[in-house]
């Protein structure tokens, strides 16, 4: 069943089980994310964005239900599995982006390679690609400490970015960024949608974050209210 | 493959660049580790140097003889009568001078260390030349035998090597007299080694002994057989003395000692167990300081095995340099550290701390084992960390 459709799913349960106390997050959810879109997901805190990126990003698994992935099920994977499915097919922005404190921005980049069969020299060579597309070819050897908030994000884009994945999750990417510096970073996730043709799904609490968006889906206790708007 | 190994080595280098973080933790952890290897290596060394001190030093063809109830030569004093009296004695054999029996004595003279340069006691022993013939393993090294009746001297190689000033062919000044040093000698490691050789005549007069000696040792004319040797002693009223193999005088020197060492085993094993759980305590703090960045790494798609490996090769390189540390100070305080410090009822058994590096390999086993334990729970604590702290 190859589609356009990157995502599928279908009748997706999500639960937190605390001793006897159950919190239901989602049920029955369904979704289709095709292939090439930039969606916004945004809603009210606490309506399950996080918990839905996450299910999408393989690194949580839902309690009931189906997720597709390009015609093929992660919902089930071992963790050692999805530990691989998210090396190859997915990179991740984070809200205070997650970089290593003790590694340059050229070695934060290089992290997701490590998984990899490429050469160290294969590896430089993407590097600096990927510092170059951000805009910080000339910062490869500065310490995250030594970079601003909106230049660390780039950094992170370009580990998101350097591995060459179909797909970026973003969770609120510019949540920690002044609205200049927000709407840099959100040029350059447009850019990657429009130029290099990269998935993007954006869990942002900001309207006009998601203006970049191509599709915006509004999220309330757990479920999908109807307000799609095209961009 | 090749990328669990790239990834594996990333996250520890991430992990040991991380450290300064945990500067103060870890540096204890270091130094408990150092102080767990420095004293297991002190005992080790000291059981090392004084067995192979004692072993091959004594022999089971000689006789020894000390005053009745002295535990140690030291202690032990033999006046002219009983020296007579022990010469008479059957089962000693002899040659065409009579008897093969040797008298001895000796006192305490002061060294400077080498090393340290501070001072330390050396046996000066008076003896003839039957009593240089029993040594096993004696060989003249340098020089020539001192002539008896002179204030001439021989020294061994381990005084020659840690001490100051007993090269052959100086003038040595021991409180009013002087003494030339004429040879050095070797005895394959021994006992012997540790002392000063001169004439038991010369000893005598120089430190007013009068005729009266320490011991005798004698050549057994059947190698162990001391039994007609006791029967004599027991029917000669006039003897008050007790009579051992050589061998077996120094396996009784040897004993008193192994209890330090079992003692010093047993004090190093409880040390350890602090240090175990110290260095789990560390390990345990590193894996929460680095949570957020495991976690991170796992949605990037590391391995749990690299986020294992990365927190036990830390605890293995903080033991490590723990081992390391306390190996080098065990060596520069206990390497051919002089027994004779120790003081008590051992002053007179010269020995040296033998750090080898059988010795260094063991204190380094167990810095690895307090590695490996402190590490390997948390380690699996990282590896078990849950994925979804990266987005917190
Ligand atoms: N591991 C967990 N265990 C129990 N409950 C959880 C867990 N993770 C999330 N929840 C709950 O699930 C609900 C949705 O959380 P989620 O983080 O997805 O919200 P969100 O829409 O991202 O909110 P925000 O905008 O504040 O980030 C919340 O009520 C939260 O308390
Ligand atoms: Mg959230």
């Amino acid at each position: 069943m190859t589609t356009e459709h990157l995502f599928d799913l279908q009748k997706v349960a999500k639960r937190f089980v605390k001793g006897k106390d159950s919190i239901t997050i989602f049920d029955n959810l369904d979704l289709s994310i095709n292939k090439g879109d930039f969606v916004a997901i945004m809603g009210p805190s606490g309506s399950g964005k996080t918990t839905l990126l996450n299910l999408l990003g393989g690194v949580d698994q839902p309690t009931e239900g189906e997720i597709s992935f390009d015609g093929q099920r992660i919902d089930k994977l071992s963790e050692n599995l999805l530990a691989k499915w998210r090396a190859n097919n997915v990179g991740y922005i984070f809200q205070f982006y997650n970089l290593m404190p003790m590694l340059n921005a050229a070695r934060n980049v290089e992290l997701p390679l490590l998984l990899t069969n490429l050469s160290s020299s294969e590896r430089k060579q993407s590097v600096a690609t990927a510092l170059e597309l951000v805009g910080l070819a000339d910062r490869a050897k500065h310490m995250p400490s030594e970079l601003s908030g909106g230049q660390q994000q780039r950094v992170a884009i370009a580990r998101a970015v350097v591995s060459d994945p179909k797909l970026l999750l973003c969770d609120e990417p510019t949540g920690d960024l002044d609205r200049a510096t927000a709407d840099e970073i959100l040029k350059m996730l447009q850019l990657l949608n429009r130029e290099f043709g990269k998935t993007i799904i954006m869990v942002t609490h900001d309207p006009s974050a998601a203006k970049y968006a191509n599709r915006t889906l509004h999220l309330d206790k757990g479920k999908f209210v109807d307000r799609e708007l095209a961009a | 493959m090749f990328s669990f190994i790239s990834q594996t080595w990333a996250v520890i280098v991430m992990n040991v660049r991380s450290l300064p973080r945990r500067l103060w933790m870890s540096l204890a952890m270091v130094l408990a580790n150092a102080v767990v290897v420095a004293i297991l290596l002190a005992f080790l060394a000291m059981d090392k140097g004084f067995e192979v001190t004692l072993k091959g030093a004594g022999s089971d063809d000689v006789a020894l003889f000390l005053r009745g109830g002295s535990a140690a030569e030291l202690n032990s004093g033999l006046g002219r009568d009983q020296v007579n009296l022990i010469a008479t004695a059957p089962g000693i054999a002899s040659n065409a001078n009579g008897p093969i029996i040797s008298a001895e004595l000796y006192v305490i003279v002061d060294g400077i260390k080498r090393s340290t340069k501070t001072e330390a006691n050396l046996p000066l022993r008076g003896l003839e030349l039957t009593g240089i013939e029993m040594r096993n393993g004696f060989q003249l090294q340098e020089g020539r035998m001192f002539t008896p009746g002179t204030n001439e001297l021989v020294v061994g190689q381990g005084v020659l090597r840690e001490f100051e000033g007993f090269e052959v062919g100086n003038t040595l000044r021991i409180g009013k007299s002087e003494w030339r040093i004429v040879g050095s000698f070797s005895t394959g490691g021994n006992v012997f080694e540790s002392e000063l050789w001169a004439d038991l005549n010369v000893i005598q007069s120089v430190y007013n002994r009068g005729s009266s000696v320490q011991t005798v040792r004698a050549k057994l004319s059947e190698s162990g057989q001391l039994d007609a040797i006791n029967a004599y002693v027991e029917n000669e009223p006039q003897l008050n003395v007790d009579v051992q193999t050589e061998k077996a005088y120094f396996a009784g020197q040897s004993k008193n000692l192994s209890y330090m060492a079992w003692f010093g085993k047993i004090i190093s094993a409880v040390m350890a167990l602090g240090a175990l759980s110290g260095a789990l305590n560390t390990m345990y703090t590193s894996v929460a300081d680095r949570a957020k960045e495991i976690a991170t790494l796992r949605t990037l798609g590391f391995s749990t095995g690299s986020a294992f490996l990365g927190t036990l090769v830390e605890a293995m390189v903080l033991a490590m340099a723990g081992g390391l540390v306390g190996a080098v100070c065990a060596y520069l305080l206990f390497d051919g550290l002089n027994a004779s410090t120790l003081g008590g009822s051992f002053t007179q058994v010269v020995f040296s701390f033998q750090m080898s590096g059988d010795l260094i390999a063991q204190g380094m086993k167990m810095a690895l084992v307090i590695g490996f334990v402190s590490g390997v729970f948390p380690a699996w604590r990282a590896a078990r960390m849950p994925v979804l702290l990266a987005f917190r």
